[in-house]
Order: structure tokens, then C-alpha cells, then sequence
């Protein structure tokens, strides 16, 4: 269960997120909606560890576990995984090697026993089948050239092999065709499950069609501003964000 | 790639950033007396029991110095160096072993320790070793095996003794005794190194390789390798350096000739892993190296590939003079500097035949306070007609207080010649390590990943088993240059 209590976060001394309190039991999707420059990323970021994001206040615990003590990667240990906005390039590091060596520090961190090549490429490739992924791309370098839509699928598919028990998908949404949208909300509900929750954090509805949430939640100017079912996304989407800014 | 975890594990095992190969070993050890004059050099060709046209050579080679200066162009700073506080020879007391059973056991417990088994049995099958330990070379494996196909590879030293004609016909035929002024001392006083000599139409059956070792103190190092392919011969060899940490400098002259005639290849690989001292900057090799090869014949090919972690100062130009038709020159380098480590390094390609091609891939790592320059020269001459380089210069900085500076001559008399020359200089970026530790992986295991990742061209050239030792050594060079 993630527990985020009263959580406010600055970036170089401006104030972003004003007292988040945000509760996702396990097993749950909870989706977050809100106007640009609302604190989405930011959330996803101070959750996920990144430096320059100062928590000023407030607590987030997963499991009962203190999230903001650990480092990114003891979070990534811990379950957490954070599907970019904006994926990252790294040239000469092959897909393939990048999320086994991702996997094995994490079964490392957790003293599991190491995927060997063998066993984690027969994993690897049933998962690109599963995306709809060219058979290529565990080949290529991570994000190298990819379209947008490739590395956004690329988040997807280390998703799928790094089984997180806690998603963070930050608009995983922008930029995908409808088709590409389909893959990737059938990635995330394929990880459904009583051991899974995630944070879905998007600035429209259409995401929410085909990952439908148990709760939807209202982010505007730092605060959760409202929350609700499902249909709150309809309604939003309906009448804007424009009068829950306010409220 | 399980190289990834064997980084991890690397770095694991090594705490507080040391240098592993930094032990002394003990053995006792006959010293000329300090200084350098002819009698010395007199003296070293004796304890040799060299030729009278060697001792000349050498004697050339020492008057030459005299008249010369030391190279003042390249990017690096040092005191200067008093070459009358040297010993010029230094070498076990007990006599030259006849077989592995006679080498002293804390020799072989030594290399031993660095992970080189000089034990055929416990060999690693299919590498054939010199170890060479204070320029004096002290051990070769596999020495029958390779005699049944016809290659010698045995010491210098040796081949001197046994094999006059070659060691006179090609001995300075690549880099002259007076060719630069490290070169010109290097071949007045050079004591040992490897001599491999692989006949026409031979393969050569398995991988060589010399490990330099230096062990004493106030001692400089001038080994001297000389490598002939004959036509259509080829091979494979790699030298390995390491020595123990020590707060003063250490002088490191070496000089290595290549000759390839027609057809043959000649694939020379270096893991250079000099202490390159502390992190303040103290002690550390001076690493001035003379690296030439000589592609005479048609189609022949000489390979360069340098993985260059050590040294306080690296001075150094692995080079291909192109003079069969349709030769070609290849170099790969890695070159990583960190603390206060200064590398000046390149290569040069000499484009004299029609149709010849080179290609050079360098890739230049600074991180701490250090400086690491790609220095290379392409010249085409005009008898090269359709020669054709490619040069690819890229360097990655750590850090803020690091430098890297890309120094590319080229020189064109040919108009049908194409050259071509890309680079790039990145940074590590933040975002590429947060991606990378949001993934699970610790900071260190993510900078070693970008690094691999940065190098991947040139590694890839390097022999499998070899590979893995430089990806282990990139990531300990860099440890503790983030963060």
C-alpha cells in the first residue's frame, strides 16, 4: 500500500506539490488528472527518488516502508517503477543487457538468484510478442532512435520484465496513436492483479477507456482538489479543468 | 552481457578505490649503478653477451639522444625528468631459467596473483605468455607448440642469441634508433621485451601475450618488442602492464616494432594498466611509448587496439606506415583518465601506397581533474592515389574539472583521397543516470554501463577473454568520479 501524507516538495525554492495526501491500497489503479504545471511529474519524480526535487514536508510510505529515505534504486529494489515522460537515450547500451542487468541488481538487491542469458531472453522475447514489438528491439540500444511511440512501448516492456508491485506511469499516453495506446494499456492490465497497484498520472481521459481506474483523483496547483470513480474522469473530460482549480 | 556483473563484482571487491595490482614483490635484484653514459650502455649489452653490431646500434642510439631534446608539444606537464638518477639495468640475481620449473616461485606467484598463469597446465588454453619482469624477460609458455608451427616468440634477449639475422635485418627497420627522443633512449638502453616472428603462410596457432611487470624502484623501464609477419602470416597479440604503487614516478620508455609484408595481419592489442598514482596526483608511470608498425607488403594489415587505463602520464602514437598497395591501418583506442592522470595519445596514419585505407576510432574518458587529448595525424602522400580514411573522435567528460581536447592533423597531397573525420564530445548526463538507478542499478553500475556503452566500438575489437578484463578495469578507473 502507498501512503502519501501531507507531502509538499519544492524545486529550487518553488513551491510545487502544497500537501498531497494520496492513499493507493494494494491492488488498486488509482488515476491522476489535472491542468499542465498541476505538480503531475513532479509527483511521480519526488516519488521515484529524482535528485533536485526537495520534499519539504509530509511522509510517503510503501508498504510501511520510508520511501523518501531510500535511493532511487533501493526503491526500484523495493518494487516501485517509474514508465518515463520523456524516456531516456543510452547510446551503446543494448535493450537486451540493459533491463537483464536492471533485473539481476534488483533480484541482487532482494537476494534472489540471477536471470541467466538463456532464461531471461525466453522471457524477454514472449514479452515483445506480447507488445506487438519488432523482434529488434531488445537488440537495439536503449531509446536510441526509437519513435516516440517505440519508447514508450520500450517503458512497457521493461515494465513487463521488471514486474513491479507499484507503477508510476507518467503520461505514457502523450504522443501514442490509438493503436500504441491499446499495446501499452494492455501491457499495464495485463500486471493486474491483487499484488499490483499503480499511479496513473495523464492529462486526458482516453487512457482511463482502456486502463479503467478504481479511483480517480484531481491534482491542481499542488493539492488533490477532488476524488471520485471512474466517471470522474467523464466528467472532467466534459467540463475541463477550470472549475476545480478554484475549489 | 554478464561483463555488466562482473564490473559489479569488480567494483564490489575492491574497496576504497585502490589499485589492486599495486603489491611489491620481493626478489633480489642486480642494479647497474645509477646514471647513464656509455659505459652503462657498454655495460648492458655485455651482461647480454650482445653482438659488437648491436652494441654500435646501441651506441648510435645513445649519441643521438645526447643531441636531442624531449618532445615539448604534446598536452602534458611534469617536472623534468633527471636521467642521471635512474638505474638503466635492473634485473633478477638468480640466472635466466631454462624451463617454467626454474623460474623463482615468487615470480610465479606473483604473475600468479595478477591473474596470469604461467603454469601451462593451469594455462589459459590457447594463450601463450612472456612474462617480462623489470625488462627482463622471465618465463614463455607454450614455446614447443608454437616452434611446431614454425613462429618464434621468445625474448628479445634471446632472439638475439638465437635468431641474429632476423632480430638484424628488421631491428630499428620501423622506428630508426634516432626517431624521437624517448625511441633514441629506449634503443641505447633497452634491456628487454618480446620477439615474435611468425613464417610465411602460418597462422599463428593461438593468441601471444607479454606481460610487463615493473617491480623496482628508482628504476626505468625500456622493453623492446619486435613483431614480423611474413607474407600471408597472421597474428594475434596482446601485452598487459601493471606495477606497485609507489609515491614517486617511474619512467616507462618502451618501443614496439610491427612489420606485415604481403597479405599477413597483424592484430596488436594493449590493456595498459600502469599505476597512474594516487588521488592526489602523487606517484604514477610516465608512460613515453614509441608504437610503429610497418604494413610493407601488398594487402597487408596492421590492428591497433589500446585500452589505456593507467599511467600519470600517457605519451603515445600507435601508428601504421602504409606502404604496400591496398594496406590497411586500423586503430581503436580507449583512453580513460581520471584524478590527476594527463593522456596525450592518438595514432598516425601514412597514406604512402595507391588504394590503402585506415581507420581510427578513439575514445577519450576524463573524469576528476584530469586531461586526456586525442592527438592523431592522417597524411596522404601523392602516390596514394584513392587512399581512404576514416577517423571517429569522441570524447565523454565526468565531472567539471576534467578536460578533453580533440587535436586531429590532416594532411592531403592527393586529390582522389577521401578522408573523413566526426567527433563528439557528451557528458554523462544526470537524466541518464537517474534512468538508469530508477531501473534498479547502484550509481557506480550505471556510470560502468554508459562507459561500456561509450567504448563499445573499440572493445569489440579487442580478443574475447581480453574484453572482459578491460570492461572490469573502465569500471574501476572510474570509481569514485561521480558523485
Amino acid at each position: 500500500m502507498l501512503e502519501i501524507k501531507g507531502l509538499t516538495a519544492t524545486i529550487d525554492g518553488k513551491e510545487i506539490l502544497r500537501g498531497i495526501d494520496l492513499t493507493v491500497p494494494e491492488g488498486e489503479i488509482h488515476a491522476i488528472m489535472g491542468p499542465n504545471g498541476a505538480g503531475k511529474s513532479t509527483l511521480s519524480y519526488v516519488l521515484s527518488g529524482r535528485e533536485g526535487y526537495e520534499v519539504t514536508g509530509g511522509s510517503v510510505t510503501y508498504n510501511g516502508a520510508d520511501l523518501l529515505a531510500m535511493e532511487p534504486e533501493e526503491r526500484a529494489a523495493a518494487g516501485v517503477f517509474l514508465a518515463f515522460q520523456y524516456p531516456v537515450e543510452l547510446p551503446g547500451v543494448g535493450n537486451a543487457n540493459f533491463i537483464r542487468t536492471a533485473l539481476n541488481a534488483i533480484r541482487r538487491a532482494r537476494g534472489e538468484a540471477e536471470l541467466d542469458a538463456v532464461q531471461f531472453l525466453k522471457e524477454a522475447r514472449a514479452a515483445v510478442t506480447a507488445l506487438k514489438m519488432p523482434d529488434d528491439m531488445l537488440k537495439r540500444n536503449v531509446n536510441v532512435g526509437f519513435s516516440g511511440g517505440e519508447k514508450k512501448r520500450n517503458e512497457v516492456l521493461q515494465m513487463a520484465l521488471l514486474k513491479p508491485t507499484l507503477a508510476l506511469l507518467d503520461e505514457t499516453d502523450s504522443g501514442l496513436d490509438i493503436d500504441a495506446l491499446k499495446i501499452v494499456a494492455e501491457g499495464v492490465n495485463a500486471l493486474r492483479g491483487p499484488a499490483f497497484s499503480a499511479l496513473v498520472i495523464t492529462h486526458y481521459q482516453r487512457l482511463l477507456d482502456h486502463i479503467v481506474p478504481d479511483r480517480v483523483h484531481v491534482l491542481a496547483a499542488g493539492k488533490i482538489v477532488r476524488s471520485g470513480g471512474p466517471e470522474l474522469a467523464l466528467e472532467l473530460e466534459a467540463n475541463g479543468y477550470a472549475g476545480l482549480e478554484a475549489a | 552481457m554478464p561483463a555488466v556483473n562482473e564490473t559489479i563484482e569488480t567494483v564490489d571487491r575492491i574497496s576504497g578505490g585502490g589499485y589492486k595490482f599495486g603489491f611489491e614483490t620481493n626478489i633480489e635484484m642486480e642494479f647497474a649503478p645509477k646514471g647513464l653514459n656509455e659505459d652503462i650502455v657498454r655495460l648492458i649489452s655485455a651482461k647480454k653477451g650482445e653482438p659488437e653490431w648491436l652494441l654500435e646500434w646501441r651506441l648510435k642510439a645513445y649519441r643521438a639522444w645526447l643531441s636531442m631534446e624531449d618532445p615539448a608539444w604534446a598536452r602534458i606537464h611534469h617536472p623534468r625528468i633527471d636521467y642521471q638518477d635512474l638505474h638503466y639495468y635492473a634485473a633478477p640475481k638468480k640466472p635466466a631459467p631454462k624451463s617454467l620449473d626454474e623460474v623463482d616461485p615468487e615470480l610465479l606467484a606473483m604473475y600468479e596473483k595478477l591473474g596470469i598463469p604461467l603454469n601451462e597446465r593451469a594455462a589459459l588454453a590457447g594463450i601463450a605468455v612472456d612474462a617480462v619482469f623489470d625488462s627482463v624477460s622471465v618465463a614463455t609458455t607454450f614455446r614447443d607448440t608454437l616452434a611446431k608451427a614454425g613462429v618464434i616468440f621468445c625474448s628479445i634477449s634471446e632472439a638475439v642469441r638465437e635468431h641474429p639475422e632476423l632480430v638484424r635485418k628488421y631491428l630499428g627497420s620501423v622506428v630508426p634508433a634516432g626517431d624521437n627522443y624517448y625511441a633514441a633512449l629506449n634503443s641505447a638502453v633497452f634491456s628487454d621485451g618480446s620477439f615474435v616472428f611468425v613464417p610465411k603462410g602460418v597462422r599463428c596457432p593461438m593468441e601471444l601475450s607479454t606481460y610487463f611487470r615493473i617491480n623496482a624502484r628508482n628504476t626505468g623501464q625500456f622493453e623492446r618488442t619486435l613483431i614480423v609477419a611474413e607474407a600471408g602470416a597472421s597474428v594475434s597479440y596482446l601485452e598487459g602492464c601493471t606495477a606497485p604503487m609507489r609515491d614517486e614516478n617511474q619512467l616507462h620508455a618502451a618501443v614496439v616494432e610491427l612489420v606485415a609484408l604481403d597479405e599477413a595481419t597483424i592484430k596488436y592489442s594493449t590493456v595498459q594498466n600502469w599505476y597512474p598514482g594516487d588521488a592526489e596526483g602523487r606517484g604514477g608511470i610516465y608512460n613515453f611509448v614509441t608504437k610503429r608498425g610497418a604494413c610493407r607488403g601488398r594487402n597487408s594489415k596492421i590492428s591497433w587496439t589500446q585500452v589505456e587505463t593507467g599511467s600519470a602520464i600517457t605519451w603515445k602514437y600507435p601508428s601504421c606506415i602504409l606502404q604496400g598497395e591496398g594496406a590497411t591501418g586500423e586503430f581503436y583506442s580507449v583512453a580513460v583518465t581520471n584524478n590527476f592522470q594527463q593522456a596525450d595519445t592518438g595514432t598516425k596514419m601514412i597514406h604512402l601506397a595507391p588504394n590503402t585505407t585506415s581507420t581510427i576510432v578513439s575514445k577519450g574518458i576524463s573524469a576528476g581533474r584530469s586531461n586526456n587529448t586525442y592527438r592523431g595525424l592522417v597524411r596522404i602522400m601523392p602516390r596514394a592515389m584513392n587512399a581512404r580514411n576514416f577517423t571517429q573522435c569522441d570524447s565523454l567528460l565526468i565531472g567539471d574539472r576534467c578536460g578533453a581536447h580533440t587535436v586531429p592533423y590532416i594532411e592531403s597531397r592527393n586529390r582522389t583521397a577521401k578522408v573523413e573525420h566526426e567527433a563528439t564530445t557528451s557528458k554523462i548526463a544526470d537524466d541518464q543516470l537517474f534512468y538508469c538507478r530508477a531501473r534498479g542499478l547502484s550509481e557506480e553500475d550505471a556510470v560502468g554501463l554508459l562507459v561500456n556503452g561509450f567504448c563499445r566500438d573499440v572493445l569489440k575489437e579487442l580478443p574475447m577473454e581480453f574484453a572482459v578484463e578491460a570492461q572490469k578495469l573502465l569500471a574501476v578507473s572510474l570509481e569514485g568520479s561521480v558523485g
